[in-house]
């Protein structure tokens, strides 16, 4: 069997990172992991990733991939132990179309939440609360005491994987932020969705300090409000 | 397995496409369902007064395209060129290898996170915010050329994932004729991409799916003609 080599280049703190890590631990990959920084970009990151410049970035046998979903997607057609994607056409699609409506209406919106404040602020968090209330709906028509994950029968799948970066990240954003969106009340299958996934195995050990988070992103959003006063 | 997909084979495929003649997402659908044989029935949409089979088929975005096959939908332009590509397997539009795959979806990813926000606010935006918008279309333009050196079309010998995710490019150039815009992919600065263009608009499937020319200009006049600067 050829050796594969398989190479990560991340940051500790993205979440767009962590999960291709959850995609390679899901299949068993062995990986070599090389932890970016952001002020001094390596030149393996640069050349492999000249278009956007950002991480993650996968290496597979020297051949580069980018954007998070692009990568799982890579994964999941490269080694076919433990599918993460259905096999059906149809579920597929809906599976890609979660992670999309995720991607744009939860993550974009989180990651401007964070570096705005006062009306424009008010206006993002407001559409967040929106987002989760779709999202905690297909959660409600999804998932039961028999079915924990999005992934159905097979537990974990592409949309909690896509997903799954909100356990880690949206109480510290919203800490560092001074907003709120998640509320147990108003989204209870999310949240039973979220205790079932940090005690999963292969994510908990992953999980990081919430306290070690708060400084890192604290900083995050005084830079962009730093520039945003500049202009 | 195999006795299941015999009788999808012969039994009456039911394929519907809700869409509208002016967008360049629905288009796109069209393109690949042509490219593929497929026999489809086309629902022209009025945005203004969407109809209750829309709603249904897509409660989350209420937008189209939308595709129905044998009663069940997908929604997002990119998910249903993939789904199109996964249940009618003749004439592919995605490369099989994985990492050309991924670089296909890479591109496609491109065109609708970075040209087409640029693309629409090229046409609303004035002045000094329009020169930097436009030098900032060019600059993805370039990016675009490169990973199409020596090729026919991104696809390889044939159109393909992003030559048909590209038909953005064939909007944004009727749009900055009617406005009386300066003319962005000339020969001059990008030969090659410019190539391909006239290879794409002369491609007999890919010039059925356009807008017809002279409505086309008259639509961009009407929705954005106050807001032009001159050239």
């Amino acid at each position: 069997m050829q050796e594969e080599q398989v190479k990560l280049l991340g940051l500790w703190f993205s979440p767009f990172v962590r999960r291709v890590e959850w995609a390679l631990k899901f299949k068993g990959i062995e990986y070599e992991y090389v932890e970016e920084d952001l002020t001094n970009k390596s030149s393996l990151l640069l050349t492999s990733n000249p278009v956007h410049k950002k991480v993650p970035v996968l290496l597979h046998n020297g051949n580069p991939i980018v954007e998070s979903l692009v990568i799982i997607e890579y994964i999941d057609e490269n080694w076919k132990q433990n599918p993460i994607l259905p096999q059906d056409p149809h579920e597929r699609a809906k599976a890609r179309f979660w992670a999309n409506f995720i991607e744009q209406k939860i993550t974009e919106a989180m990651r401007t939440a964070l570096v705005t404040q006062g009306e424009q602020q008010e206006k993002v968090v407001k559409e967040l609360k929106e987002a989760m209330e779709v999202l905690e709906g297909e959660a409600a028509a999804k998932l039961n005491d028999k079915t924990l994950f999005f992934g159905g029968k097979n537990g974990l799948g592409y949309v909690d994987i896509v997903l799954g970066w909100i356990c880690n990240w949206v109480e510290v954003i919203e800490e560092v932020g001074g907003f709120k969106v998640l509320d147990p009340q108003k989204q209870p299958h999310i949240h039973k969705w979220m205790a079932n996934f940090v005690e999963v195995p292969l994510i908990k050990p992953t999980l990081l300090p919430k306290e070690k988070m708060v400084v890192c992103f604290q900083m995050v959003r005084q830079a962009h409000l730093g520039l945003a006063a500049k202009k | 397995m195999a006795a299941i997909s015999l009788q999808t084979a012969t039994m009456a495929e039911e394929v519907k496409l809700f869409g509208t003649w002016a967008s360049p997402f629905s288009r796109r659908i069209e393109v690949a369902l042509k490219l593929k044989g497929v026999q489809f029935e086309y629902i022209e949409e009025n945005l203004s007064n969407k109809s209750p089979a829309l709603l249904e088929y897509n409660p989350v975005h209420k937008k189209i395209p939308v595709l129905v096959h044998n009663g069940k939908p997908v929604a997002e332009s990119l998910v249903i060129l993939e789904y199109i590509d996964e249940t009618w397997k003749h004439n592919p539009i995605l490369p099989t290898d994985p990492y050309e795959k991924a670089i296909a979806r890479f591109w496609a990813k491109y065109i609708d996170d970075k040209l087409w926000p640029a693309a629409t606010k090229v046409l609303v935006s004035k002045g000094e915010e329009q020169k930097g918008v436009t030098e900032e279309i060019q600059e993805q333009l370039k990016t675009l050329e490169s990973e199409l050196k020596g090729k026919k079309f991104f696809g390889g010998e044939s159109l393909g994932f992003v030559d048909i995710a590209a038909n953005i490019i064939v909007f944004l150039l009727v749009a900055q004729e009617a406005l009386g815009l300066m003319e962005i992919l000339t020969e001059e600065q990008f030969p090659v991409l410019h190539e391909w263009y006239q290879r794409l608009v002369d491609d007999a499937v890919f010039k059925e799916c356009v807008p017809p020319r002279e409505r086309h200009l008259g639509f961009f006049k009407v929705r954005f003609g106050s807001s032009t600067a001159s050239k």
